[in-house]
This record gives structure tokens, sequence and C-alpha cells, in this order.
């Protein structure tokens, strides 16, 4: 019996609920001083002036922080984490000033006293598709191409017997992982040590060290546990910028822990999507031509374009197809990274879409996505390494009980209660990024694996140990993870739904390496074996092209008096190649697809745009479900799929897949329940019954 | 945080006593009060904590039931003469907040628990209910949730309190230390042009119980929110029916989630009493006391929305089939 593809508990659960683990403001520093930043009251303007000597001569207060007195950093791409370098304020929120204390609570205090002179500038911060200033940016998030175009678009949409024209928004949304961004930072000499809450600290490292002029070999950053992040750590933001120089100031150990409100300014957010879909087809459903155009914000410190239209680049069939990708330039925070950034959005809208054609084609909505599977990628022409979205959909379809579904609208009633089902589809991309590691045999008789894998709650520790113990040859018991410290050899972050597959392939290298050196004899001193992955991945044949799919089925609720809408079953289905752990993978999936529920029905962050900011910056206003909206009828299967393409061991990655497809799900299912098609997000009782 | 004092009364002459000093407050379950003082809207100097000097029992007699100011909303939720006599009072204390909260939160609390508009607490924004005369950003901004009836060209903020429905609905009364009991419908006034003025309490006033007069009717509390559990009201009902041959004998009804008190809809029941339990007749009567109402554009839905759940509530305590 192998290791992988056992449902192992987690190795660090006992730690976690004893609170034995630790995080990072939980590390002990002795003279340890807190840091509280003072935030932008406006969306844009300059800094004038900040009352230092008052605010300092506020009890405890060891130092006040802002553009006039800070340390220069050097220059770094993400302009975010030039902290107090600048004296214009670009977004309502931004870290302006910062006063370091004795305590927590006299650098609050302090912060909220400081009187920062801002001479105030009219500021933009609304996105509207009829704004003159869109422009299309050089490429998407990360490396994508902004547009793609093939074959004649409005021929083949003038040539369909059946057209769907329509507009989808999505608010915006903010990651807000239960630990808020976090850190203790301090020096030791010239040496930076930081204890840090991020999904990768390798490149946490590397950005400290640039920013402050250090050998790469002087900064560590520990990320041991990290209390989630979707994203929204998936590199340094100001907050440990900011850590860092507060302790190079007062010479002191430095705490900085950012409070809820916090995390809906300066640690980034979903941007907010308009998005228009053109579909045309045959009666038959075939469909001739796919067009999504895309409409999102970035803010003026960074660009960041979400690449939200990708995933119809290469869902479906068609003889033509156009995407593209506008954004506007305003006076907002910038938004980053939050959970399958591109797909989450825009596969609402495509799947959305396709819904509203299988209705006006009279075909069920999965057999319409059957009739327009591809043979080959629609965009690079590459066969797929695996594709099973059909078996994802008919399983799924068994599973839910859709094949004897009565199509009609409003048809189904259960009291108050209007009830309808709806189906969609999800796709992520699989890919694997170059990572190394250390494997040696102890004295302990015990292996110890080291790599700079950060374990964001997932499960990796566990599952990386499960895929050393394999190809060791030995009981899972026998493996000892080190990860979460950017001493450990360097890997890639825990985000873009690799780690898994990246690290393990690492991990396995290692072990299979030390194993096979161990046959021929284990020296006095032990044995350690070092690898890196960067010649494998780069050696991957580029001609597959690598995807994870799978199908989602909600069955909704909606009350006929109020409107609310309750999601009464939730079920996903995916192919996603080997699954390492089944007890955390399924943990993944039914987060995302509670994410999915979220973005569907209850997350919206709203701008007030004569302010500029975020309003409903807590959790009584941005409502992430609660355990009641989720309920017990969430699901989760994945199929056997073994795919030798993507890495040695055939994992995909899952983290993101189970957000995408959800929301047009729980649309559809809307739609079906009530015969209102909402196109906004979020569904919102108002929208459903009201407008 | 701002530095502040902290002391425990012996007794409620204690700690009025010890509240007359600049600043104090009263400190109960503190699950509002903290919340406001870190984000700077609430700056006491000094939180004179009265959890152990409160009645928390819950006394029936041939009057009703009077319930101590300190009871803990979790502990009144599932009292036994709670609920077989004045269940709506138990709907609505359970539809509030979380289990956390509700353990900790008190009657007394809950009633002077302050708005949940976002810019009362945010202190980096104009708001008139917390510095008046500066102006109330909501009525042109973010104001899908707020008020729709009795509201003013100064303020539309909501009461958030499930609790306080409930209490509207059933005639209940405010008592106070040594001071004259105040009728619930009483105890919060409109905000006109004085929004910053919650209550009709004087200074240094201490709840020490509520009561309730005997029910005797079928009764409900239904709370709309955006999500399953966790949400303060979009909008809410309590009610309480009695129907006898197909005609309104009894009516009582409140709103929350529409008006910066609990509505009682008097209006409303006035049309409803001696008149058919139909339906129509129900709409017809949530519309007689929407009249007044005064939406906002983010808010208007509420009107439907009010009619919708007041006939879909009253309809289910009626037993009308529907």
């Amino acid at each position: 019996m192998t290791a992988v593809g056992t449902g192992l508990r987690r190795t660090e659960g006992p730690d976690k609920v004893t609170g034995a683990a630790r995080y990072a403001v939980e590390y002990p520093a002795a003279g340890l001083a807190y840091a509280w930043p003072v935030q932008a009251p406006v969306a844009r303007g300059t800094v004038r002036s900040v009352d230092t000597d008052a605010v300092l001569a506020l009890p405890g207060v060891l130092a006040v922080l802002w553009h006039g007195n800070a340390p220069r950093l050097a220059e770094v791409a993400d302009h975010e984490l030039l902290v107090f370098q600048s004296d214009r304020v670009a977004y309502h929120g931004q870290f302006v000033a910062a006063v370091v204390a004795d305590s927590l609570e006299a650098a609050r205090e302090a912060a909220a006293r400081a009187r920062v002179e801002i001479d105030e500038q009219p500021h933009d911060t609304e996105l509207r598709a009829d704004r003159d200033d869109l422009y299309t940016p050089e490429k998407v998030n990360p490396n994508y191409a902004s547009d793609t175009s093939q074959g004649d678009v409005d021929a083949e949409l003038a040539a369909s017997e059946v057209t769907v024209d329509v507009t989808y928004e999505t608010a915006a949304t903010h990651n807000n992982p239960m630990e808020p961004h976090a850190s203790t930072a301090q020096w030791l000499g010239d040496r930076l040590l930081v204890h840090d809450s991020n999904q990768g600290a390798t490149g946490v490292a590397q950005s400290l060290a640039t920013l402050f002029g250090l050998a790469e070999d002087r900064v560590q950053v520990v990320s041991a546990h990290v209390g989630g992040g979707f994203g929204a750590k998936g590199t340094a933001r100001p907050n440990v910028v900011l850590a860092a120089m507060a302790a190079r100031v007062v010479g002191r150990p430095v705490r900085l822990a950012l409070a809820r409100q916090h995390q809906f300014s300066v640690v980034g957010y979903r941007t907010p999507t308009i998005q228009r879909i053109r579909l045309g087809a045959g009666a038959d459903g075939l469909l001739r031509a796919i067009s999504h155009e895309v409409i999102e914000q970035t803010s003026t410190v960074r660009e960041f374009a979400e690449q939200t239209a990708v995933g119809t680049r290469m869902m479906y069939a068609a003889a033509a197809r156009r995407t593209a990708h506008k954004l506007a330039r305003l006076d907002v925070p910038t938004p980053a990274w939050m959970r399958a950034p591109g797909e989450a959005p825009g596969m609402y809208a495509l799947e959305s879409a396709l819904d509203e054609l299988a209705v006006a084609c009279g075909l069920d909505p999965i057999e319409l996505r059957v009739r327009n599977e591809p043979a080959v990628d629609p965009e690079s022409g590459h066969p797929f390494s695996s594709r099973n979205l059909v078996a994802c959909l008919r399983d799924g379809a068994s599973r839910f009980g859709w094949t004897d579904r009565d199509p009609r609208p409003r048809a189904r009633r259960d009291g108050r209660w209007l009830v309808g089902t709806g189906v969609a589809a999800a796709t992520y991309p699989a890919r694997s990024r170059p990572a190394s590691a250390a494997a040696r045999m102890r004295r302990d008789g015990r292996f110890q694996v080291d790599i700079n894998a950060t374990d964001i709650g997932t499960g990796a520790r566990t599952v990386l140990g499960q895929v050393a113990a394999d190809a060791l040859g030995v009981a899972p018991d026998r493996i000892e993870m080190c990860v979460g410290d950017s001493t450990l050899p360097p890997a890639n972050l825990a985000g873009g739904s690799m780690g898994t597959a990246s690290w393990s392939w690492a991990v396995d290298k290692a072990a299979r390496e030390l194993r096979a050196r161990m046959a021929a004899g284990v020296p006095e001193g032990g044995l350690e074996v070092s690898v890196d992955t960067a010649d494998d991945v780069a050696a991957l044949d580029a001609h597959w092209s690598r995807h994870a799919f799978g199908a989602h089925f909600a069955e909704v609720r909606v009350d006929a008096d109020t409107g609310e809408v309750r999601v009464s079953r939730l079920l996903g289905v995916y192919a996603v190649g080997r699954v390492v752990n089944p007890t955390t993978a399924r943990s993944q999936f039914l987060g995302g697809m509670t994410m999915g529920l979220g973005m569907a029905l209850t997350e919206e962050s709203t701008m007030d745009h004569r302010f500029g900011d975020y309003v409903n910056d807590d959790f009584a206003g941005y409502h992430v479900p609660a355990c009641a909206d989720v309920g017990t009828a969430i699901e989760a299967y994945w199929l056997e799929e073994q795919d030798r393409y993507v890495n040695p061991l055939g994992i995909k990655g899952i983290g993101e897949i189970g957000i995408v497809g959800v929301p047009a799900a729980i649309g559809n299912a809307v739609w079906h329940a009530t015969g209102v098609r909402v196109r906004d997000l979020p569904i919102r009782l108002d929208k459903v019954l009201f407008r | 945080m701002r530095p502040f004092d902290y002391a425990r009364a012996a007794d409620p002459a204690g700690a009025v006593a010890l509240v007359a000093r600049p600043a104090a407050k009263y400190l109960a379950g503190g699950t509002n009060l903290v919340d406001l003082m870190k984000l700077g809207v609430e700056t006491p100097a000094l939180l004179v904590d009265v959890t152990r000097l409160l009645p928390t029992g819950i006394e029936e007699s041939a009057d009703g039931l009077r319930i101590g100011a300190g009871a803990r909303n979790s502990d009144v939720a599932v009292d036994r003469r709670v609920r077989a006599g004045w269940p709506v009072l138990s709907q609505a204390l359970l539809a509030g907040a979380s289990g956390q909260l509700r353990n900790v939160a008190t009657i007394g609390g809950n009633l002077l628990q302050r708005t949940r508009c976002r810019y009362f607490q945010d202190v980096t924004k104009p708001c008139n209910k917390r510095v008046p005369g500066t102006g109330c950003p909501a009525i042109a901004g973010a104001h899908r949730d707020l008020g729709i009836l009795g509201t003013s060209e100064h303020c539309v903020a909501t009461h958030p309190s499930d609790l306080a429905v409930a209490l509207a609905a059933l005639d209940a009364t405010v008592h106070l230390h040594e001071a004259a009991p105040v009728p619930l419908t009483d105890l919060y006034p409109l905000p006109g042009d004085t929004p910053q003025v919650e209550t009709v309490l004087p200074p240094g006033a201490l709840i020490t119980a509520v009561s309730l007069p005997p029910l005797g009717l079928p009764s409900r509390y239904r709370k709309v929110r955006d999500r399953a559990s966790y949400a303060f009201a979009v909008a809410s009902i309590a009610a309480a029916l009695d129907v006898v041959d197909g005609t309104v004998r009894d009516v009582r009804i409140a709103w929350g989630g529409v008006a910066p008190r609990p509505w009682r809809a008097t209006e409303a029941e006035r049309v409803l009493r001696g008149g058919p339990a139909t339906e129509a007749a129900f709409r017809a009567a949530a519309d007689a006391e929407l009249a007044a109402a005064r939406p906002l554009p983010d808010n208007a839905f509420k009107v439907p929305l009010v009619r919708n759940l007041t006939a879909a509530v009253l309809a289910e305590l009626a037993g009308v089939d529907r």
C-alpha cells in the first residue's frame, strides 16, 4: 500500500488544535515593539507633513515614520512595496505613516491621533464600460496575451441561427483569509529575520533583500503556519516591508498584525468586472462564434490585469473566437490575485452565457457542452494532456440526479420556495514550476526532507510527506517535512494550483535520489542529497495543453416572498490528475466551492466613489458564507485520471478549480427556479424579486 | 486603543454614581461597545461594569414575564416559559448575531446597541449621529441596508436589534433603576434633526429589567437577511395574530431593519382589526403602513419586500392557504 492516495490526517493537526503551532505574531522576541499604520483618508493627493513631534510626545511612542523621514528603499517592480518612498497618495487607505510604540494599544492610539496634512486632489474610482480612457494592457496576468482573435467572429455571428449577446458584471471581492497579514521582524546585526504570514517565503525574502539592499543570505523569512491567503499573501505586501523598516528604525523587534479592516485596502482583492459575451450557434447548438470582452480596473501604483477571458480561449470548439481585456487605471487600491484569478469571474460569464444559449436552442445544458467539446485545444491546436470534462459532467449528472430534469423555469415549488437546478463547467491550468529540495537520512532512522513549500492550511506538509514516503519506500511516519522557511531549498509559492504539482516533483526526485544512494551504502556521517527540477520543468513538452476540468451542480431554493436564495445542494466532480490525499483534497474542493457560493450570493465590496473606499470593511458588512449557508449537502468527487504529461506524479493541482463555475451553476439554478436571469454578482435578494 | 478606566460597582446605586463621572459608560456584554471603542466611535474615559449587579432572572406571573436586564440572550432564548408563551421573543433572539455573541450579549445592552450604518462606524467620514451637523453621507451613498420609515434628511440609520422588534410587538416595558418605566415603543425617538439623540433615557439611566404582558395568541419572528445566519436584517417582522371565524380579532406587527427604531405598524394593525384575515387584507394593511415610507434609490425594494414579508407571516399565522 502506498502513502499517496490515502487520507492521512494533517501532521500538524494536534499542534494547531492545542495552540502549539505558532503563527507569525506568536513568536516571542525580546524588547518587542509594535507598529500601526496610518492610512490615507483620501483617494488622491500629496502628503505635506505629519506632526511627528506631537505624536512622539504621546505615551510609549518610539517612532513615527512617513515619507519625510523613512529610510530609502531600493527600487522593485511592485511599487506597492515602496512604503513611504513617495509623497503621492494613490488610493484611499494607502499607508502614509506609521507609529511604532511599546505596546499595540499605544501604537494604535497614537496612529489615530497622528495628523497627516494632505493636499487632496480630485479622484476617479468608478469602473464603467463607457469610460473613454479604457486601454489594452500589454499582457494579462501572469503572462497571457491581452487579446486573441481566430476566424471572423462578426461573419460567424451574422450567419448564426441562434445568438446570445449578454453582459455580466461581478463585484469587487476581497480574499479575507482568517489570519490577516502579520509579521514579526527583527534585525540581528546585518541580518533580517521575519516571521511572516505569506504564501511563499522565498519570494518575500527576495523582495525584502532587494528593498533593503541586502544579500539574499542575510534575510530569513519563516512562515511555518499560515492561516489562509487565497492569493492575497502570494507575494510580499506593504505590511511586511513596514515591519522590517520599523524594526530597523527603532532597533528593536517590531510586530505588525493588520486588522480585518486593512484587508480591504492594502493587500489586494479581485477586480470588479464587466464582461460582454456573444455566442453564435446553429440550431443544433454547435458554436460558430465566441466573443468575450472584459473590462476591469487597476490602480495607478501597479498594473494588475486579471486574465478573465483566458478560460474562453480553450473551453469550447468554435469556428471563430475573440477575447479582449481592457483596463481602467483608477485611484483605487491595487487589485491582485484572488483564488482562480481569471477563471473565477471569466467562467462565471461564459458558463452563464452557455446556459442562456442552451435555453435559446432548447437543449439540455450538459448536451450543449458535450456537443461543443473540442478535439484539441482551440487556441493552441495542441492536444490536451487529458481532458475529462464530459466524464465529469456525466458522472455529476448521474450523482446529482440531473437526467430527468424538467428544463422549464419556475416550474417547481416546495411551499413558498421556488426550486431550481443549474450546472456549469470548471477548468484551471495544470502547471508546474521549478523547485529544489534536499533529503537526508538522519541518525535516528528517520528521513528529513527540506523544501520551502508553504502550508497555508491546505495540508501541503502532510501531502509532501506522503510523496517522500513512497519514493523512499518507508512509512509516512518516518518522514519529517521541513517547510515554510526561506533558508530551506527555494521553491515556488503556494498559488496558481502549482504548489503540490511543483513541490512533489522536487520531493520525489530528492527522495528517489537518496534511496538510490542509500542502496550503495550509507557513509558514517549520514547521507544527504539536494536536487532541483529546473531542467525537468524546462524539458516539459510544450506541445501539450495541460488543464484540470470539473463540473458543478447546484440546487437552489428561492423564497417566493423575499427573494432570498439558499443553496440546498452543491456537487462538484473533478478530473485533476492524481489526488495525493483524499482528506485534504476534499477540504480544498469544499473550500473552493464555498468561496464560489460566496461569490455567487453574498460577497461584495461596496465602494463609495465620493470617498474612494470600500465601506463594508468587516465581517458584519462583507458577507462570507456562514455554515448555515453551506449546509450539509455539499459534495466533492473526483475521477480516476492518469496524466503522465503534467509532471512525474501526474498531479494537476486542486486549490482553485473548486471555485470556478460555481457562481454560474448557482446563477443558472436561480434562473431555473425563478425565470429571472440575474447577470450581476452577487445575486442578492433584491435583484431576484424586486427590480 | 485609548486608555480608559474600568470599575465594577457593588449595586445599581453604586453604578449610577460611578457613571455620573465624565465620559463614563455602562459595560454589559460589550459586544457592540467594545467594537466601537476599537473603531474610535466610542471613547469612554470610564467603563462601569454592570454585569454582576444586574438581575439575570426570568420571572413569570399573572402580569406576564419579567426578564432581568443582565440575562444573557442565549439563556432567554431557550427559556421554557419564553418559548411557550412568547415564541416570537425566542425566535427573534435566535435570529440575532451568532451563538458566541448571544452567550455574552445581555437583554439590556441589546436594546442600547448602536446602528451598523457604515458611515456611523467610520470616524473618518461625516455622520450627523456621531458628529451632529457634519452631514449624512448615507443618503447619497451606501444606504441599501438603511431605513425607509421614520428617517429624516439628517439620518437614515436603522436600529439593528432583533430583540427590540419582538419587544415592540409584545408591548414590552423597559424598567429603570429609580426612574419611571418606559414603554419600549417610546424608548427610541425618531431622528428628526437630532439623530444623535437615540433614546429618551436620562443621562446615567440604568435598565434593570424588561417586562411583557401575557400574549396568548400565536406569534412569529421572521428575519430576511443576505446570508442564512449571522447577518443583520434586511427586513424583519415580529407578528402575533388572533383570527376568529376568518376575522382578525387581535394583531400585533413590528418591523425591523427598516427604521431608526423597531417599527410598530400601528396603522396596519388598525386596518386589520375586525377585518377579514385574507392575504389581500394583509397586503393592504402593510401598504397602509408603508404609505409613509420614504425609500431611497437603493433601498426602495424594501417596500415590496416588507409588504410580501408581512403577508407571508400573517398568512402563516392565520393558516391561510396561499
